[in-house]
């Protein structure tokens, strides 16, 4: 009974969640957290469910009032949509329990739009994952847009600026996958993305198709990230709280990742996209570009936030490319990238949130060996996460880039697989150097500061999401042949 | 030719409205004149949408007992006019965020000239 109602559950349990908000929020501002946590506990609840009777009795398709597709919306819960609400709703979960203290800290007093703004943006981006209907996509796509323009701008001085350039740029990005979605209706006469991609190979090579497919792409990559649409990014991961940044950092731009993957492999399929230019290779010279360049300019940052933004346009790069390599390898270690870089994205900004809250800053120059004394599990936290981000056997950030090397190799795609390696070299440089400033000892200073460091660990709201997400890396590492053999089921192919 | 262009003048109404849209959100210095480009390329878009479902001859989507039913070229297709109902209420929600965002910087930095405002942040 439960299952076949499951993808309207999680998209609604948010909605419910962001009115409950306002409405307790108004009786006691202090509640507003705790439900937030109890809405994406719930909603993570569901898509682990919903994720485990996919595997045992295949996917849904779930009819909005009853009425059936193409005339109905229908939500469609399959193996791509299972997998993307089961990382991005797990991950929310542990970092809104996380931004307890930060939001107290960093805008008290606005604790219940902010939580309530979240929910929404949530809903709108497990919408997005679990829709089966192009234009409902859209809307869902400027619901967390909106919310997330919102989010962002709370935080620093600069961050409604930031916002309001994401505003500008993003917009424009949904507004020519609108263009693109009129283009596909006109010539099919359905929105459905099962009914289309069964009508689309009549109309191979025309024009009218190939425009649209440009337009959905142009306009999915300025939300991607996708490197010469990267430019709103940086200011926005940066300037914006870090709550904020934790939650939107791991799950905005994976979002749109999907949208790419449900559009290139599943809306067209790859012999369509690559039928007059081949789009699927533009995309990953693209993503390999951005790769390179996010990598690069990650080590020339010394703001950590900073620098996570950059590392974030290269790691989208990986999962990207993985979807333009388009064999099992590659999906497969696009797919297990996105978990991997929602987890680590995710555990690196709250580590740097909670140094800014005890530290005041998260300057990279500023880091000393004095940390390592006063936070010894968040740094042990840290260091797990940075060297899955270099990719180091047997954590999970290894694995996901050996897949994509699969891929390329499959592919006999040389330039892809010297990409990887030279981008996980840059990787090192860019986390090392914060390692070494904390295990190292320096030598202008002398030991006598860090001796005198007292212990002084975050509280158990920072600490435990923190630990777990970064521990969750060597299980992931471990377990990588089975989260695999499933991924490798779900490619449409 | 000549049918070419005049054949689909809709069309090239709609591109033009486009070009003016991006030109504005690309070029323009001043950030409420940024936003009123995004406002008219989103309607642009509209546009395009509003005038693939016209047709001539052709009315109002309820049963009338003079038109049979099975002649669908009778009567206008509606779904393209709902959608952008939902798309214009999307791009007002879109103005309000944009310009509630720029009181804030102009309440933080007092200029909404984009070059000013980059000599300010730095």
């Amino acid at each position: 009974m439960i299952e076949s109602h499951l993808p309207a559950y999680i998209a609604l349990t948010f909605l419910l969640f962001s009115v409950l908000i306002p409405a307790f929020g108004i009786w006691r501002d202090e509640l507003s957290q705790p439900l937030a946590v109890i809405g994406s506990g719930l909603a993570a609840g569901f898509s682990i469910y919903g994720f485990y009777s996919y595997l045992q009795l295949g996917s849904i398709r779930y009819f909005f009032g009853g009425w059936e597709p193409p005339i109905g919306i229908e939500f469609v819960y399959d193996g791509l949509s299972g997998f993307f609400a089961l990382v991005i709703n797990t991950v929310a979960f542990f970092v809104i329990i996380h931004s307890n203290k930060i939001s107290k800290r960093e805008f008290p007093g606005k604790e219940m739009p902010y939580y309530a703004l979240a929910m929404l943006m949530m809903l709108g981006f497990n919408g997005m994952v679990l829709t089966g209907d192009l234009f409902n996509l859209y809307v869902f796509l400027e619901i967390a847009s909106l919310a997330g323009y919102a989010i962002i701008a709370i935080g620093d001085r600069q961050a409604p600026y930031a916002a309001f350039r994401y505003l500008i740029i993003g917009t424009a990005g949904g507004t020519l996958y609108l263009l693109g979605v009129g283009f596909l209706y006109t010539v099919t006469g359905t929105l459905n993305i099962i009914d289309m991609s069964a009508m689309l190979p009549q109309f191979a090579g025309s024009t009218a198709v190939v425009a649209a497919l440009i337009l959905m792409i142009v306009g999915i990559g300025v939300k991607a990230a996708l490197f010469p649409m990267h430019g709103w990014l940086p200011d926005s991961y940066t300037y914006a709280s870090s709550s904020s940044t934790a939650l939107i950092a791991p799950i905005g731009t994976k979002v749109a990742a999907y949208i790419l993957f449900r559009i290139i492999l599943w809306l067209f399929g790859v012999e369509l996209t690559d039928a007059v230019v081949p789009f699927t290779y533009i995309v990953g010279v693209l993503a390999c570009i951005g790769i390179l360049y996010g990598s690069i300019m990650a080590i020339a940052q010394s703001e950590m936030k900073r620098m996570l933004a950059y590392s974030s346009v290269s790691q989208i790069g990986y999962i990207i490319m993985g979807l333009s390599l388009a064999n099992p390898w590659g999906f497969a270690g696009a797919l297990l990238h996105v978990l991997n870089h929602a987890i680590m994205k995710a555990a690196l900004f709250m580590i740097s949130g909670q140094i800014r809250f005890k530290e005041g800053h998260s300057s990279v120059n500023m880091f000393d060996d004095t940390y390592r004394k006063k936070y010894p599990w968040t740094m042990a936290a840290f260091t797990v996460t940075a060297i899955s981000m270099v990719g180091l056997p047997p954590l999970a950030g290894f694995f996901s880039k050996w897949y994509l090397a699969l891929g390329t190799i499959d592919n006999s795609n040389w330039l892809f697989l010297a990409v990887i390696l030279i981008s996980s070299l840059l990787n090192a440089v860019y986390f090392f150097r914060i390692l070494e400033k904390v295990y190292m000892m320096n030598p202008d200073k002398g030991q006598k500061e860090a001796a005198d460091a007292e212990r002084d660990e975050f509280s158990g709201s920072m600490l435990w999401p923190t630990s777990i997400l970064a521990f969750s890396l060597i299980v992931i590492g471990f377990a990588n042949a089975i989260i695999v053999g499933v991924l490798l089921n779900i490619f449409p192919m | 030719m000549a049918d070419f262009f005049l054949g689909h003048y809709a069309y090239w109404f709609t591109i033009i409205l486009l070009c003016i849209g991006l030109y504005g959100i690309l070029f323009k210095k001043n950030l409420i004149k940024k936003t009123i480009g995004l406002a008219i390329l989103q309607i642009s878009v509209v546009m395009y949408f509003v005038s693939v479902a016209s047709k001539w001859d052709a009315t109002v989507p309820v049963l009338d007992p003079n038109i049979p039913v099975d002649q669908v070229a009778n009567y206008l297709n509606p779904l393209p006019h709902t959608l952008m109902l939902t798309a214009i209420v999307v791009g007002v929600a879109t103005l309000g965020v944009a310009f509630t965002l720029l009181i804030a910087v102009y309440n933080r930095y007092e200029t909404l000239d984009e070059e000013e405002l980059i000599d300010k942040i730095q």
